[in-house]
């Protein structure tokens, strides 16, 4: 849990560099995004998409040592920058961490302004997909 | 007729200085407005209009006696009659106010289309269509176990006449077409197209949405059956448009909703209804915008729809030439005759991630399908980015989107 605060933290001061510049955070973000780890091309189906996204997101997870790997790609840069936080802060953590996580970055970092409402619920999605994810994984590991 | 009082080259500097919301910074650049086939800003006129309408003399229309009633029902008229002269139509009468193009054109298809439409019968529209051109006729085939035909396009973005001959039958009954398309622009010849369709005996529905900004229109000359427009997107409020019909099809079909101001005598045996265009406006009306839509339209008269398109003509020109600088830029929808639209992709970079960064710089642009999605399936993409100009639009701020363009293209090749 505190592992996920910490990654929340180091985000929100990496933003604060950018000092709210939209088009220093755009290409920050899609830089983010430039390197997320390759999903592969088969993961890119309708079963791996994240409904409620404006643009197409494809989210993989499975199970490691007890943790969740997540995977995800994007067919817009911006998006895929955006979803390269979630997985920096949701992957090889504990199913459990993720469920309790409570996120505040987005705020912090002023997410909203950023990305408009629209595409906000987008991100709650994709949020919202990664819980069920790690829920589906606990379920998993209790059984 | 809309006819322009003057040719003289405007002054643009003078027509911003009408639209105050363009006079401002978003993300600290000032705002470059090129969403115009989405919705056009209003000028001062129109703004000052609501808040008088509001401030002065607020009432509910027709059946008043008081001052302020006889005030309000006055002005309302009074846009009905600017709004007959705007589109040449013969009599007010033939000018019913609606929410907008999309309530206009399921009106036709609820009233019109339900009573004239049966199994078996045929109802041609466009790939060009917008979904609101689409929806209303998919519904009312389903409905009535008829056919719904569609013109196609080519890859340029230009309806192929010679098929849509093919297409007309003594089944077609209804033909709904666009004047210009919102996605790419083209122009449509609606006049060929609705002679055409007179020869096979059907009707012909024009969903005008984007040409009222742009071009002239004259339903007489034109002979259309219906002409459906909105407000909003030729300098006026949300919420209204209206229906043009032809007095003897509105004397023929049954209301639209039900409610007070449609009738003429109620009793719980039966009601008979009011006449045309009252039929149709059932409920209070959207009074204040209505009002309103007077002063947007007088906007666009003085200055002249000769002047608009001229000075449209000229940013669509520029456009075209800065933006063929661009390395990897594809134009989309490329039809000789356009309204103020331009469409296009960039290669490997998605419309959604150039939006952004647009708009990172202050310069709005629309991206997407541009709820034209079965237009976009047989072009094969998803969607484009769409910039279109109003007459408030200046070489200037074609040049940003130029150079803001080729910036970002550098960045993320």
């Amino acid at each position: 849990m505190s592992q996920i605060n910490e990654i929340q933290d180091s985000i929100i001061e990496d933003f604060a560099v950018l000092d709210g510049d939209r088009e220093m955070t755009n290409f920050y973000v899609m830089e983010l995004g430039q390197k997320l780890p390759e999903l592969p091309e088969q993961y890119k189906t309708d079963d791996f998409i994240v409904k409620g996204c404006q643009s197409k997101v494809w989210l993989k997870s499975e199970l490691e040592d007890g943790r969740v790997r997540f995977a995800a790609d994007s067919n817009t840069a911006i998006t895929k920058g955006l979803v390269s936080l979630l997985v920096r802060i949701f992957d090889k953590q504990a199913p459990d961490d993720i469920l309790n996580a409570d996120l505040y970055f987005m705020e912090r970092i002023g997410m909203d302004r950023f990305i408009g409402t629209q595409r906000s619920n987008g991100f709650a999605a994709m949020i919202k997909q990664m819980k069920l994810y790690a829920l589906a994984l606990k379920t998993k590991i209790e059984a | 007729m809309a006819t322009a009082i003057n040719s003289i080259p405007m002054d643009v500097h003078k027509i911003r200085a009408q639209f105050p919301v363009l006079d401002q910074q978003v993300n600290g650049k000032p705002l470059a407005y090129f969403d115009n086939a989405a919705t056009t800003q209003k000028p001062i006129a129109v703004i000052d209009a609501l808040n008088t309408y509001y401030k002065e003399y607020n009432a509910n229309i027709h059946r008043g006696i008081h001052t302020l009633a006889e005030k309000a029902t006055k002005a309302f008229e009074e846009t009905r009659k600017t709004m007959a002269t705007f589109v040449n139509a013969g009599e007010a009468e033939e000018i019913v106010f609606t929410r907008g193009t999309t309530e206009s054109i399921n009106l036709v298809a609820a009233t019109y289309g339900r009573r004239m439409v049966h199994q078996g019968d045929e109802i041609i529209i466009s790939t060009l269509e917008h979904h609101s051109n689409i929806v209303p006729w998919q519904m009312l085939c389903e409905e009535k176990q008829a056919t719904l035909k569609i013109i196609p396009v080519s890859e340029e973005g230009v309806l192929d006449i010679y098929q849509y001959k093919a297409l007309l039958s003594e089944k077609t009954r209804i033909v709904a077409v666009n004047h210009a398309s919102n996605s790419l622009g083209t122009i449509n010849p609606v006049k060929e197209i609705i002679k055409l369709a007179h020869d096979a005996g059907a009707v012909v529905l024009i969903d005008g949405a984007q040409a009222g900004p742009h071009l002239e229109i004259d339903v007489q000359s034109l002979d259309c059956d219906f002409y459906a427009m909105s407000a909003h997107k030729m300098y006026g409020p949300t919420g209204v448009g209206l229906l043009y019909g032809k007095r003897k099809h509105l004397e023929k079909m049954p209301p639209y909703q039900g409610g007070g101001e449609m009738i003429k005598e109620v009793t719980f045996k039966g009601t008979t209804y009011n006449d045309i265009p009252y039929k149709f406006e059932a409920g209070t009306p959207n009074i204040a915008d209505v009002v309103a839509w007077h002063y947007a339209t007088e906007f666009i008269t003085q200055l002249g729809k000769e002047t608009i398109e001229a000075h449209e003509r000229m940013l669509l020109k520029h456009a075209h030439e800065v933006l063929s600088e661009i390395p990897g830029l594809q134009f989309i929808g490329v039809a000789p005759e356009k309204v103020s639209v331009v469409s296009f992709l960039v290669d490997g970079i998605h419309p959604f991630d150039l939006g952004m960064m647009l708009d990172a710089v202050g310069i709005a642009v629309r991206t997407g399908h541009h709820c034209t999605q079965p237009l976009m399936d047989f072009l094969g993409i998803e969607g484009t980015v769409r910039a279109s100009f109003a007459v408030y639009n200046t070489k200037e701020e074609i040049d940003r989107l130029g150079a803001s363009l080729t910036r970002v293209i550098k960045y993320m090749k």
